[in-house]
């Protein structure tokens, strides 16, 4: 409050802008979500802080910034049901960690289902939630037109059965997370860099010895890639070919509205999910556009389908103006689940493949990475994160159940 | 008030409309705003945090201010910009964001608290105590910020979607337009010209300047007469091209119905359009941008050249003194035009001490600021700054202009930046930003009338010669105004106080500055952290003076500091016109089966089956529950014969010399083994070794074979098919045709199946002529179909197949001989229960992760040959003995629940994710066996037959202990298929 | 987005599958070593910039394409029928 009476101008920057020093002990190769919450834990549980984290633009720009801000733990897979309960515990204590309002709020999300089959297999989703000790509900159809009145329940084409509904999940604003995290790593003594392109990866003999950028060559014991939507260029410096192509996927927001939508609604028929922000816009999106992208923008058969699910499901919607779509870039592997782990290369890290989960995944992936850098281990909750699954075949987790191929997950 | 001789309104006919429940009459051609300021309205919004009084701004879509909500119950729209809704009879508005009233808003109590709710709050406060956010901060939040409401009812309104087709598409029809596709036109092209207003004409309807011997406005009309008169091209008014996406495509909105009171079928409110142009000219204009001074909000405050528009377009004066304040030449138009139409205009006053002012009959203040504005929801001074001090003026309305930025935003929907132009102090679009779009006139950075004129043809002449068409020689140009555009910039009037730049989220520029002091110095940061230009009308009005003001704060040139991007739509859409058509069952096509209304008339619920509705089961009279029926129908086909409707299964027809070698490089299986007149079961694998699909595959000769998969896999199939023919192995001679929809097929099932057929086929059948697996062609009636003797329930039983054209009419004689013989159809129900007392999978178990190893078919793959995914099925890690695999289940105690989706765990561990083994994946109650019994994979399941484990589903609070077995309960012999 | 196709012209994306990189076209021998099966199933090149990609036109004719295409512009710059080029493949080996 004393901000406020003092006219706000004793908030002073809440990050340096250092120049890089010639070394350090750890490098991040990547300034959005990952990167900051990767450089914050190595600080803060490792006590690492002669670390820099280098941003070829500004610190948050990536896919951190331009999500639908939805938080979740209804993971249905051995390994992403661990990992992703750690995470969303990490949210929950968030704001108090970093002193910082990241606006989680945990409104309850609900996914439907359109069939008995439907119901069983969230059913054995939500029994893998409650085993993980994390919360679940099976909603009949009353159950759900108890919370969600406004669905169509008479007229819509997939009707509703009922729904699984998630309370602990809900969103977050989407950039105070990264300036949270950001903020945190810098007190703490990390070189947070901006405007500084990594463009190659200096190995020797196996060994990393630290990169090469558009601000000079930097030295460094270790380098953690961490560049969700450019890991397969990143990667390709330390000669490395990834279990990635690259996708773009939409997402939407409305003019502003009175309160109308409380949960985060999900409608698996038809790929529609759907919140309100607390500006009162409704945030949607859908299914990825389907083809090979780097460009942050989609194209309008996957935005017409994306509004005609809408129109199905709640057609209370339909006088709500789009104001703005935008597209990120995804990292999509052949199982739909990421990768964090080490490389041929001593001292060399990855941590990629966030498909479309990695917003919630912030405070996890960031943890479990800084403790795979920091210690050589795997941490817990992230084990099954391997690279090499693919070719084993062993701990595949495969939540869509589509198979190897990339874009389907 | 209305201007006598002003406008191109038709004043012979007057329109009522409402604004928060009082009757207004305005003329056709009045927009609400125009209307209202006829009626000397200026309070017509709130804005969204600090709840400010405010009027209109602008006199178009990028109008900030005044957002209305139009119509009442179902249908109320909300904001909706006053600026832009034509009024009707009838039309009824009203204000929003504001309660209990526009004139008295409580939550304007947050003006109050304004230092406590600066740039970036939200971050720095509300997080204390522990989970006060959630519980008590954001609700208060959440139902203060929004602008207006839903009705949260279902939408009453019809909407379309269309596609057109053209060689150029025009975007703007202001004079650079009009000249383009004038030019294009004439030269044979197709030419879609959009424009977003009601009139077209852009700027010339709201400029007092002559083109030729004419007003700007009449000579619009005419060149829009002789387009109109053109059948190659197509005028779109009140179409908004709201998007530039790959390969020429445009979406586009329509606004069909909006300026009438005309709703309901037939009468779309509102149209998407698709355009697929072969090339395009960008002609969207300029818009006019405020300067930021203390107070610079309150209504009567607007841009320059709309209180030109609402004076020379609509005739109206927004004040009875007004002031106009500039930093360049184009503002003193406004204090011109409306000196001669008899408005007492106070002062001019243009930032500039050498601006050069000709004939002003108006006091002229150069070198001059306005610093400042007084009045409480209405404007009543303001106060100037001169050499000599500060001096207030009494006036109710203020024109202001800053500068003009050229309307670059669809340059920008394909990741194109813009260029910034030091001489106008605007961004331009960069070339090439949009592959195949030439841009021309105002959004060019080209300002005036006959400069627009002129660069308009120009455009038309780059765009024929990308189309390949010859150009018209000469295209005469009418004189019209010339004169150079000069400014020199103003982005805020230093002084203390608030200084507004984006009007609808309250940002100020020291808002800017402090989040600059806090090194948000991205003008990505600075937007996100401000909200700076994520309002409504995404920063057209205000975000180059908050980047220039940034751009100061921090050191930087404008080029420097960059700026953000604009992405589509480029005015907001309804998510109701670019979903149009989904609404109810819309949304996806419906496949009816040839017995979909008899068993509609039957009573059946049908349930969705990938796209197509099957019947769940046949209630009969005194049945009270779907399992009474169910049993029912399970016990015609145990117990006499069933019918059902299986045409929904994928047919694939497949044809050639290398017929059978498609199929065993697709199965598992061998199927260059199978005889003529004989079907098989196989299992299909994806590449990556996972089950794809089963089913059976018929050989009806040695070259031709009849696939079926499973209904919902049916497409897939069918893709892999040709993926492998045309992919792989394009040297194949065979061919795959989808012939789903051409055969209606029943399965025939039970101990009297052969029975019912043989008083139907032409010729009868016995067990030596048509063995288990056996099939071929038959004839039912004179009709010429296939029978297959395959079961999917256990029993004796045929599936058999006629053209579609006579599926109703033997699915009815079918059923007559079953119901006379004791049996009768089932549905989906009993077809489930069936196949499980059999362990008959489905979907249910091959879900898409289960290998063939998991569902303990590995030996079905063949060594002899390769197979897609074989390779990888043989991975480590999909061949390990304790994967969960397919088991049968069933409960120690005869009454014990199984449910699908449960888990399976070891007897006594806890039931926690390290000890979940497996899962349940069907579940039924068998009415043979007299007890639920369900299939599941547990790990290593099948050397653990006869042992106890534990079911839980902690949802359904169902805990029961069940004894593993062998998947398949019933006949394991398989006696009865083959009896 | 609009795709050339090479039996029926030029038709909307809606009409057509994407499945991935046109890699797929080259399938290992089932005697391989697992890594040539790894590269061929999961690991990509994933430029950004030109690449190859295989398409269907299920919702016309159902051939399959190879489509050349900027994955930064996503401009289409050649299409063939897969059936061709798996053909060409196998002269060239």
């Amino acid at each position: 409050m004393r901000e406020g009476l003092t006219g706000n101008k004793g908030w002073g920057p809440h990050w340096r802008n250092p120049e890089p020093k010639a070394e350090y002990d750890a490098i991040i190769i990547g300034g959005g979500g990952h990167g900051l919450s990767t450089a914050y834990y190595l600080a803060k549980n490792h006590g690492m802080t002669n670390i820099a984290v280098l941003e070829k633009g500004y610190l948050g720009g990536g896919n951190v910034g331009r999500n639908t801000t939805i938080v979740r733990a209804n993971y249905g897979q051995q390994g992403n049901s661990e990992f992703y309960s750690h995470s969303l515990k990490l949210w929950e204590g968030l704001e108090e960690d970093l002193n910082y309002n990241a606006m989680h709020s945990a409104r309850g999300l609900i996914n439907l289902f359109h069939s008995d089959g439907q119901r069983d297999a969230f059913a054995r989703r939500g029994n893998m939630m409650i085993n993980q000790g994390d919360d679940a509900e099976l909603l009949d159809r009353e159950g759900v037109r108890h919370l969600l009145p406004y669905l169509d329940f008479d007229n819509i084409r997939f009707p509703v059965y009922g729904g699984l509904l998630h309370r602990r999940g809900g969103t977050a604003r989407h950039d105070a997370v990264a300036w949270g995290y950001a903020r945190g790593a810098d007190q703490r003594g990390v070189d947070l860099i901006q405007q500084c392109e990594v463009t190659g990866i200096d190995i020797e003999n196996g060994q990393v010895r630290g990169v090469q950028t558009t601000r000079g060559a930097i030295r460094a014991k270790k380098v953690g890639i961490v560049v969700a939507g450019r890991s397969g260029q990143v990667a390709a410096m330390a000669g490395m070919r990834l279990p990635i192509e690259s996708h773009v996927l939409q997402a939407f927001v409305t003019e502003g509205l009175k309160p109308v939508i409380d949960h985060v609604v999900s409608f698996g028929m038809g790929h529609f999910y759907i919140s309100q922000s607390d500006k009162g816009g409704l945030v949607f999106g859908g299914d990825l556009d389907f083809y090979a992208s780097y460009a942050s923008r989609g194209n309008m058969p996957m935005m017409e389908h994306v509004m005609e699910a809408g129109m199905t499901l709640m057609p209370m919607i339909g006088k709500a103006k789009v104001l703005r779509s935008w597209g990120g870039i995804m990292d999509m592997t052949p199982d739909g689940s990421p990768i964090i782990d080490k490389t041929d290369t001593q001292g060399l890290f990855i941590d990629c493949g966030w498909c479309y989960g990695g917003f919630k995944a912030v405070p996890g992936s960031g943890f479990s990475f800084a403790h795979l850098m920091a210690t050589g281990e795997h941490h817990a909750p992230a084990a099954r994160y391997r690279l090499d699954r693919f070719r084993t075949g062993r701990g595949l987790m495969d939540e869509e159940a589509t198979g190897s191929q990339h874009n389907l997950h | 008030m209305r201007v006598a001789g002003k406008g191109v309104i038709d004043r012979s006919k007057a329109v009522s409309f409402s604004f928060d429940g009082r009757r207004y009459s305005g003329f056709a051609g009045d927009t609400v705003a125009s209307a209202l300021l006829a009626n000397g309205v200026s309070l017509m919004g709130r804005s969204f945090k600090y709840h400010r009084p405010r009027g209109v701004l602008s006199a178009g879509s990028e109008e900030p201010n005044a957002l209305i909500t139009t119509g009442t119950g179902a249908g109320q729209e909300p904001n909706v910009r006053a600026t832009v809704q034509e009024i009707y009879e009838g039309l009824v508005t009203r204000s929003q964001n504001a309660w209990p009233s526009l004139d008295f808003d409580v939550m304007a109590v947050n003006d109050l608290a304004a230092p406590f709710l600066g740039a970036g709050f939200y971050y720095k406060t509300f997080m204390w105590p522990k989970r006060f956010w959630e519980a008590v901060y954001e609700p208060v939040i959440r139902k203060a910020a929004g602008l207006g409401a839903l009705s949260g009812q279902n939408n009453p309104d019809t909407y379309e979607r269309a596609y057109a087709f053209c060689d150029l598409l025009v975007i703007g029809a202001g004079p650079a337009g009009l000249m383009a596709a004038l030019t294009a036109a004439r030269a044979g092209a197709d030419v879609i010209l959009a424009d977003e207003d009601s009139l077209m004409g852009g700027r010339l309807n709201a400029e007092s300047g002559a083109v030729g011997h004419q007003s700007g406005a009449v000579w619009a009309a005419g060149i829009v007469a002789q387009l109109s008169a053109m059948d190659n091209v197509r005028l779109m008014s009140r179409t908004t091209v709201t998007g530039a996406y790959d390969g020429g495509m445009y979406g586009a909105l329509e606004r069909v119905n909006q300026h009438t009171g005309i709703r309901g079928a037939g009468a779309p409110l509102e149209a998407f359009w698709r355009i697929s142009a072969r090339h395009s000219i960008l002609a969207a204009g300029a818009l006019e941008r405020p300067i930021a001074f203390r107070n610079n909000d309150r209504p009567g405050i607007m841009t320059a050249g709309a209180v030109r528009a609402y004076l020379n377009r609509w005739g109206v004066a927004p004040g009875k003194r007004v002031a106009v304040f500039g930093n360049n030449d184009d503002a003193h138009r406004t204090a011109r035009d409306l000196a001669a139409a008899g408005v007492h205009v106070v002062a001019l006053i243009d930032s500039r001490p050498d601006a050069v002012i000709e004939g002003a009959t108006f006091p002229v203040f150069k070198g001059a600021q306005v610093c400042n504005s007084g009045g409480r929801k209405a404007l009543e001074s303001i106060t100037i700054r001169t050499d000599s001090g500060e001096e207030a003026l009494q006036v109710d309305c203020l024109a202001m202009s800053g500068g003009w930025n050229p309307t670059v935003h669809l340059t920008c929907h394909m990741n194109g930046r813009p260029s910034w132009r030091e001489d106008i102090q605007a961004f331009v679009p960069t070339p090439g930003s949009i592959p195949d779009m030439t841009v021309a006139g105002a959004c060019n950075g080209v300002f005036s009338t006959r400069a627009c004129l002129s660069d308009g043809v120009e455009a038309a002449r780059t765009a024929l010669g990308a189309l390949g068409r010859k150009a018209p020689a000469e295209m005469a140009l009418p004189e019209a105004e010339d004169t150079p555009y000069a400014l020199s910039p103003l982005w805020a009037v230093a002084g203390a106080g608030r200084a507004w730049l984006d009007f609808q989220n309250d940002v100020s520029v020291k808002d800017i500055k402090q989040a600059a002091a806090e090194n948000f110095s991205s003008v990505e940061h600075m937007k996100r952290y401000t909200t700076q230009g994520m309002a409504t009308d995404q920063g057209k009005n205000s975000n180059v003076a908050a980047l220039a003001i940034l751009a100061d704060a921090t050191g930087r040139g404008i080029p420097q500091t960059g700026t953000t991007t604009f992405r589509p739509p480029y005015a907001p859409v309804a998510i109701a016109a670019m979903g149009a058509g989904a609404q109810g069952h819309g949304f996806a096509p419906e496949r009816h089966t040839t017995s979909h209304k008899r068993s509609v008339a039957m009573g059946a619920p049908m349930i969705e089956a990938g796209l197509w509705y099957r019947p769940s089961y046949f209630p009969k009279a005194g049945e009270t529950t779907w399992q009474q029926s169910c049993d029912r129908e399970v016990g015609y086909v145990r117990k006499a014969v069933g019918i059902c409707d299986v045409s929904t299964l994928g047919k694939i027809d497949i044809q050639g010399p290398d017929a059978a070698r498609l199929l065993d490089f697709v199965y598992t299986n061998m199927f260059s083994t199978l005889p003529v007149g004989r079907v098989r079961y196989g299992v299909m694998l994806r590449e990556d070794g996972t089950v794809m699909d089963d089913g059976t595959t018929a050989r009806l000769g040695a070259e031709h074979f009849v696939m079926t998969t499973t209904t919902a896999a049916a497409g897939n199939v069918m893709r892999h098919l040709e993926f492998v023919c045309q992919a792989l192995h394009p040297e194949w001679e065979v061919s795959c045709t989808s012939v789903t929809e051409q055969w209606a097929q029943f399965a025939v099932a039970g101990p009297m199946a052969r029975a019912l057929l043989n008083g139907m086929l032409d010729k009868p059948i016995d067990n030596e002529s048509w063995p288990f697996m056996a099939c071929g062609d038959v004839q039912l009636g004179g009709v010429a179909g296939r029978l297959f003797r395959i079961s999917f329930s256990g029993e004796h039983a045929y599936e058999i197949a006629v053209p579609s054209r006579y599926g109703a009419a033997a699915f009815d004689a079918l059923l007559g001989r079953a119901e006379q013989m004791g049996g009768g159809a089932y549905g989906m129900e009993a077809l489930n229960v069936l196949r499980i007392e059999k362990g008959f999978i489905t979907h249910a178990e091959i879900e898409g992760r289960a290998t063939a190893f998991d569902i303990g078919m590995a030996r079905m793959i063949s060594a002899k040959k390769d197979c897609i995914g074989k390779t990888m099925a043989a991975r480590p890690g999909l061949v390990d003995a304790l994967r969960p695999q397919l088991v049968g289940l069933k409960p120690v105690e005869p009454g014990g629940r199984l449910t699908a989706g449960a888990h399976l765990f070891e007897r006594e561990a806890p039931a926690i994710r390290e000890n979940s083994k497996g899962h349940v994946s069907s579940v039924c109650y068998s009415p043979e066996l007299g007890m639920m019994i369900g299939l599941g994979f547990f790990a290593a399941g099948p050397a653990r037959h006869a042992e106890v484990i534990r079911l839980v589903d902690h949802l359904r609070k169902v805990e029961t202990e069940v004894e593993i077995c062998h998947p398949v309960f019933l006949d394991p012999q398989g006696e009865r298929a083959r009896g | 987005m609009r795709i050339e196709c090479p039996m029926c012209g030029s038709r909307d994306r809606r009409e057509f599958y994407y499945q991935g990189a046109a890699v797929m076209l080259a399938r290992p021998d089932p005697q391989a070593h697992e890594a040539d099966w790894e590269a061929y199933l999961h690991l990509r090149e994933n430029p950004a910039g030109p690449t190859r990609e295989l398409w269907q036109h299920d919702g016309g004719c159902g051939a399959w394409l190879v489509v050349t295409r900027d994955t930064v512009s996503h401009q289409i710059s050649d299409t063939q029928l897969a059936a061709d080029v798996k053909r060409a493949m196998g002269k060239a080996s």
